[in-house]
């Protein structure tokens, strides 16, 4: 499962690298982000691209799980 | 050979979408003392476009000032638009701006003829509003800002607040949302360039044409739909009037490319915060899509004018607007206050 670390960023950058990743074409990605909007717009990504999100919170940071 | 700093690069927020939300301004300026003048007839504790000071019975003094970190990498067109966007709410009191000062902060990265450039853009807008700029001030800092303050001037009988809206009255909007959705898209590379160019004329385009038909008519209200997005703007208005505000989705403009990105999550922070202030006065009616409902809270840069119009002469109104504002559009009406500030309808 690849993993994208968008820590540190804020919009439109955590979008832009799982839009990069998802170029592998895999079933699961995990993406860590740390704020609410990067967590709101990767989620909304990941569903349009047809995956299913769910997400852990742990000291600020969020670790958005996307499988299809 | 490209060796010039993009503008964009160098602001971590574009355009309106820097503007600190609503609620967190609210905030700030809790407990402040308001010192009364029966001269002041609009003043901050309004949420108002611009302070309107009365000089004497014929004349009245707009005061407002605007300016953000490049939302474009053109600095000409960063310039323009952000003096226009200044200018704005002047046209949204139905006031004239007559003087202007400049206010800039330029980073060390920036070339002389950057620099002079956007003064370019600011300057031109400033001459075709019919104003002058008479001075500024200039600061070096970490990022770029521009923008400017703007006086003008509006008969105190014709003064247009933002909370003048009545029970009957029609709402008019005179540009098509989607700019915040449209500009953080373009920041990752998605949006095309006759698109770019679409919006950026947008941007670029004075609200004076849609004020001066304005003025003509017996408008009741207006405001100009900025960072606080079309939402926010009327929840304003509509706890401003003590009225309901009725958004009928389905006949509000919008670009269409920016319905699909804000679907595909490219939607600014701004947007957020946007929410988080408007959406207790919000109440969704109808099947309204999350990215319809997204552009309505989307952060507008240069956007344009909010009226609110008697039924009986909105029809006419529409129409001379139409001639100036191709994309001015009814997009709801107004009634006495019932269940929340905002009823998004179909």
């Amino acid at each position: 499962m690849t993993r994208v670390d968008a820590r540190g960023l804020s919009c439109p950058e955590p979008v832009v690298m799982l839009r990069n990743a998802m170029a592998s074409g895999e079933d699961a990605y995990e993406i860590v982000v740390d704020n609410t909007v990067s967590r709101e717009n990767v989620t909304r990504f990941a569903e349009h691209q047809g995956y299913a999100v769910s997400v852990a919170e742990a000291d600020g940071e969020y670790t958005l799980t996307l499988k299809r | 050979m490209e060796t010039e700093v993009k503008l964009t690069k160098l602001a971590s927020c574009a355009g309106c979408g820097a503007k600190v939300g609503a609620g967190t301004l609210a905030r700030l300026l809790e407990g402040f003392e308001t010192r009364y003048d029966p001269n002041l007839i609009v003043g901050y504790d309004k949420s108002d476009d611009a302070s309107v000071y009365v000089l004497d019975e014929n004349t009245a003094l707009v005061q407002t000032t605007d300016f953000f970190p490049p939302i474009v990498d053109d600095p000409y067109l960063y310039g323009r638009i952000a003096a226009v966007n200044a200018l704005s709410d002047v046209y949204a009191m139905g006031g004239e701006p007559k003087l202007a000062l400049n206010i800039m902060c330029v980073t060390d990265a920036m070339e002389k003829s950057t620099v002079q450039e956007i003064l370019r853009g600011g300057y031109g807008a400033a001459y075709e509003a019919g104003a002058i700029i008479t001075g500024g001030h200039t600061i070096s800092g970490a990022e770029p800002i521009y923008g400017l303050a703007v006086s003008g001037f509006v008969h105190p009988q014709k003064v247009l607040t933002n909370s003048g809206a009545r029970p009957g009255d029609v709402l008019i909007l005179t540009k098509p949302l989607g700019i915040g959705v449209l500009t953080t898209s373009a920041k990752a590379g998605m949006v095309d360039g006759p698109v770019l160019t679409r919006i950026y004329d947008q941007m670029a385009q004075l609200n004076k044409a849609a004020r001066d038909v304005m003025v003509r008519f017996p408008v009741h209200s207006c405001t100009d739909v900025t960072g606080f997005a079309l939402l926010g703007h009327s929840f304003e208005m509509a706890q401003g009037s003590g009225v309901t505000v009725h958004l009928q989705a389905g006949r509000v403009p919008f670009h269409p490319e920016a319905y699909d990105l804000a679907d595909m999550g490219f939607i600014p922070a701004g947007a957020y915060r946007n929410r988080d202030y408007a959406e207790p006065g919000v109440t969704v009616k109808a099947d309204v899509s999350r990215a319809m409902l997204d552009l309505m809270y989307d952060p507008q840069t240069s956007g344009g004018l909010l009226m609110a119009v008697g039924e009986e002469r909105s029809e006419e109104l529409l129409r001379q607007l139409r001639d100036a504002v191709p994309c001015a559009a009814v997009i709801g009406y107004v009634t006495d206050y019932t269940e929340n500030s905002i009823l998004i309808e179909a």
